[in-house]
């Protein structure tokens, strides 16, 4: 078990035919992710890397049965690709788009909710590596090779630092059920609360790992649903603690703007609702280690 | 990007909202004909720096006479203002805005921002006017009035008159002031704004409602759809270094300590900035060399990083991930030879291909010290730069 995706699901990917689509789509592929298709608009019918290209995800979906998609599209036509795929129904949406205006994801979140609950996607991302469930899938643009099956459940903010995370599990021998990379910018599709809700309910998850970072409500927002909501052991390492108030660190979402937003205020909230925290980034695998041996 | 006041009202005058008339200036001269041309007994001739809080920093001046305007504009032309949001080395004043003075019954707050909670635009108001939205929240929270709007509907008239109302405006200037706040909010929707920020909006004595000041910054990543906002940019008012950052495709941020860094990743970044302090360092910058760094960015990014005069030593720490360590490792030899680098250099390759990266380094004739961690790479920066005495 995994949660999102997993050695099942069936893939599309939008911008398929592109260069850096069909780049991923190589690696996904040799990672032995189940990629059924593509789609860009004007190349219906042709074929790519043996997979058939649709000019619709509508069509992609009634043909293929896709249930998952991933998004390499330019950032000023990210948000109505990934409004397509809600619509299509895609189940689970990881968009790598970097620099998709924030007005536009708001309208993306609004749209998303035209659905009933059971039938909504799960948008991942934008601004983010993706997801992988190791041995299984991988719908994203990591390193598949650092990541080692297992059962700790990993959300991050950060593409690198969630590299990190996974390389020092690797060398202290622990492994993963899934990582998802929530993205750096402000309007996520998806947040740390909705992935820790689905570990939770994965039977194969032992414990979870936060990564966050200095910026927006999100942390908060995920301590206080894990005290009253996550039964299993939940670890966070977040970053910034020297980034100074009031400055974009890089990632759109990375700016100190409120209490509660620092990265000493954020360990503090998340402390108090019983969560373990990775006091400095080289000893994420320690602390999770440390965590897997207790229980 | 952030813009200047008078940009700012310009804008809102053509969403509806009434500002003070008034005219731009760049010398002392041109301010005393702004003022002529205005008319009237009194003005205020406003510094036109990226900051909020001029007042306090002696950047607004109130002025009885057309020789008190041109006075007031020579002491604030090309004069350093500091604020608490401008950082220590503050920003320069090369426009003045001079504005007719206004007759003020009574002062308002109005903010609009995101809320990333709730995914929706934030209308934040106060009775509490002229104070900073931080001392309102801190000193009169009680004021403080918040109201959500649903983005896919916009603001609706209901909305603006229960904050109008809530704000204690009399019955004769309500329409008024909802009209004000409708536009504020459409200038924030319709032009990729991140915030608009009217502190004060005033109540004037004829019973108007007018934006007294305001402050407006845009979504960089949505500049490309607004070429009449992008153009208004004004690299006077950046740091210079963070400047040739951004237009290098880099993302840095200058900070006060002598471990320079070069970093792929925001996260990664930031998290071996925290290292470095645990270390007991004090890193230099923030630099994301982006995910697929090439040996193009990281020249630009060794300039920028060791032609910092502070920067006493340059810590390198990069997780390759599709971009393999082997083509990093000659990304970073290719750029130092091109270079001269004098700082000394702490460099830690992880991820994919790390083995043949660290060949390359090592059969290159870089002189640099080897990391295999992130704590070890901090520790040695930092021993590296205690060795230098």
């Amino acid at each position: 078990m995994a949660i999102l995706i997993d050695e099942k699901s069936k893939i599309i990917i939008q911008g398929f035919t592109g260069k850096i689509g069909t780049f991923h789509a190589k690696e996904m592929m040799e990672y032995g992710t189940n990629v059924v298709g593509g789609v860009t608009p004007g190349k219906g019918g042709q074929t790519h890397l043996d997979k058939p290209v649709f000019n619709t995800v509508k069509e992609a979906v009634s043909e293929t049965g896709a249930e998952a998609s991933i998004l390499f599209v330019p950032p000023a036509f990210a948000a109505d690709s990934a409004m397509e795929a809600a619509d299509a129904g895609i189940k689970t949406l990881v968009a790598i788009t970097d620099g998709i205006p924030a007005h536009d994801m708001i309208k993306v979140k609004r749209y998303m909710r035209r659905y009933k609950n059971e039938d909504r996607m799960t948008m991942v991302g934008p601004n983010c590596a993706g997801v992988i469930s190791p041995g299984k899938c991988m719908l994203g643009i990591m390193p598949g090779h650092i990541y080692k099956e297992g059962n700790v459940g990993v959300i991050g903010r950060s593409g690198t630092l969630g590299y990190e995370a996974a390389q020092q599990m690797k060398n202290l021998n622990i492994g993963i059920s899934t990582s998802v990379g929530i993205g750096g910018d402000p309007i996520n599709g998806s947040s740390f609360r909705d992935h820790l809700e689905k570990f939770e309910e994965d039977n194969n998850t032992k414990v979870i790992l936060m990564i966050g970072e200095i910026g927006g409500p999100q942390e908060a927002e995920a301590a206080s649903y894990a005290k009253a909501n996550v039964s299993k052991p939940v670890i966070a390492y977040i970053a910034g603690l020297t980034a100074p108030k009031g400055k974009r660190m890089g990632h759109a979402g990375a700016i100190v703007s409120a209490f509660g937003e620092s990265a000493a205020e954020k360990v503090e909230i998340l402390k108090e609702a019983g969560i373990t925290i990775a006091k400095n980034p080289s000893v994420i695998g320690d602390t999770v280690a440390s965590i897997l041996k207790n229980l | 990007m952030n813009i200047h006041e008078y940009q700012a009202k310009e804008i809102l005058t053509k969403f509806g909202v009434s500002i003070p008339r008034g005219g731009i200036a760049y010398s002392p001269e041109n301010a005393k004909d702004r003022a002529a041309e205005l008319g009237g007994e009194m003005w205020v001739v406003k510094a036109q720096i990226h900051s909020g809080a001029r007042g306090k920093a002696g950047g607004i001046i109130i002025c009885k006479s057309l020789q008190e305007v041109s006075d007031a504009a020579n002491k604030l032309l090309g004069k350093t203002l500091v604020t608490h949001q401008t950082g220590p080395a503050g920003k320069t004043v090369q426009r003045i805005y001079i504005e007719e003075a206004t007759d003020i019954k009574k002062e308002f707050y109005l903010g609009l921002v995101f809320d990333r909670s709730s995914e929706s635009i934030m209308v934040v108001a106060s009775s509490e006017g002229g104070m900073s939205v931080e001392e309102i929240a801190k000193e009169k929270p009680e004021t403080l009035i918040r109201a959500k709007v649903e983005a896919a509907v916009g603001m609706q008239s209901f909305q603006a008159r229960e904050i109008a109302f809530s704000l204690g405006i009399e019955a004769k200037a309500i329409s008024r002031c909802a009209e004000a706040i409708l536009g504020c909010y459409k200038a924030f929707s319709t032009s990729d704004a991140t915030m608009v920020e009217i502190n004060p909006l005033v109540l004037t004595g004829d019973d108007h409602i007018l934006a007294l000041d305001c402050k407006m910054s845009f979504d960089d990543n949505a500049l490309y759809r607004i070429p009449n906002i992008a153009e208004l940019r004004d690299k006077s008012q950046e740091d210079p270094k963070e400047t040739y950052a951004a237009d290098r495709g880099l993302n840095y941020i200058s900070l006060d300590g002598d471990i320079g860094n070069i970093i792929n990743g925001a996260g990664l970044a930031m998290a071996s900035m925290d290292m470095i302090q645990l270390a007991g360092g004090q890193p230099a910058n923030f630099l994301d060399v982006g995910g697929g760094a090439t040996p193009e960015k990281f020249v630009k990014a060794f300039k920028l990083i060791s032609g910092d005069p502070k920067v006493k030593v340059i810590l390198i720490n990069i997780f390759a991930g599709i971009n393999r360590c082997d083509w990093v490792a000659q990304g970073i030899v290719d750029a130092l030879d091109q270079l001269n680098i004098k700082q000394p250099l702490i460099i830690r390759l992880a991820g994919t291909n790390v083995n043949e990266g660290m060949k390359i380094l090592k059969e290159s004739k870089i002189d640099y010290i080897e990391a295999s961690t992130l704590e070890e790479a901090a520790n040695k920066a930092v021993k590296a730069l205690a060795d230098l005495g």
